[in-house]
């Protein structure tokens, strides 16, 4: 699975203003409703869900990377977004570190397949140092959204 | 200093596959241990002590894995987490 096949290119934010967990979620969900992708009365549900779901564990996943989640009945297919924040926001990440690139998603609750498809899409290209330097260093939407373009034409890998 | 590698082999059962939870109790079991422990699929080898790389893997529900521990405390290591997937962590109704 690539960055296109969910990542919805409008929704994608650079220079995220919020400075905590609730607020960037917030933020990030905003962006889809904006984008089209989720409608508004939907909202505040797919907050609290994805809200629910860190409180299991976080999803801070280490390297400054966080993906959080969860699924909801809203959406039709997977839909996901890209938020950078310059500075950083604690997300109590398995690794303590502050969270700078999170990559949120939301799925249909029947597809779990595609949800373990994009983690493995996000994973593997994070680990590719250049792209996740290059990732916390974009300053705009369209940086970003070209980063995307480039891995998924693997220009990163190896 | 003596080590041996032992070999495993794990079938994800829960319905949603090697997600998130799943690999974040994976790397916490994993960290408990001194030993080195891999998960492999189809030759392709993952850290259980790096969530990261444990993603990478995309193991859904039914993928059959190679698990190779190795250090003093492989049999140990390797006997938790067969059972984590045998219980399919934690996620089966």
């Amino acid at each position: 699975m690539k960055f296109s096949d969910f990542i919805c290119e409008k929704a994608i934010r650079a220079q995220l203003g919020a400075d905590n967990k609730r607020d960037v979620i917030d933020e990030l969900v905003d962006s889809l409703l904006e984008a089209g992708e989720i409608s508004a009365d939907e909202k505040a549900d797919i907050i609290a869900a994805i809200m629910k779901r860190e409180e299991l564990g976080s999803t801070g996943i280490g390297r400054g990377v966080a993906v959080p989640h969860t699924k909801h009945a809203g959406v039709g297919k997977l839909v996901g977004t890209v938020g950078v924040s310059v500075a950083g926001v604690d997300f109590n990440s398995l690794d303590g570190e502050k969270v700078q690139l999170f990559f949120l998603l939301i799925s249909p609750p029947d597809r779990p397949g595609d949800h373990l498809r994009a983690l493995e899409n996000i994973s593997k290209q994070l680990r590719g140092e250049t792209f996740c330097r290059f990732l916390k260093q974009s300053r705009t939407a369209e940086d970003i959204r070209q980063l995307l373009e480039e891995a998924d034409a693997s220009q990163f890998s190896g | 200093m003596s080590s041996t590698a032992i070999t495993r082999t794990v079938v994800v059962r829960n319905p949603n596959g090697l997600h998130a939870r799943p690999a974040d109790m994976l790397v916490r079991e994993a960290n408990r241990h001194q030993s080195e422990i891999m998960l492999e699929k189809d030759g392709i080898r993952a850290d259980c002590k790096s969530i990261l790389s444990l993603l990478t893997l995309g193991a859904a529900c039914g993928t059959e894995m190679s698990l190779i521990a190795e250090g003093a405390d492989a049999e140990q290591a390797a006997a938790m987490i067969v059972e984590l997937f045998e219980n399919g962590f934690h996620e089966l109704e």
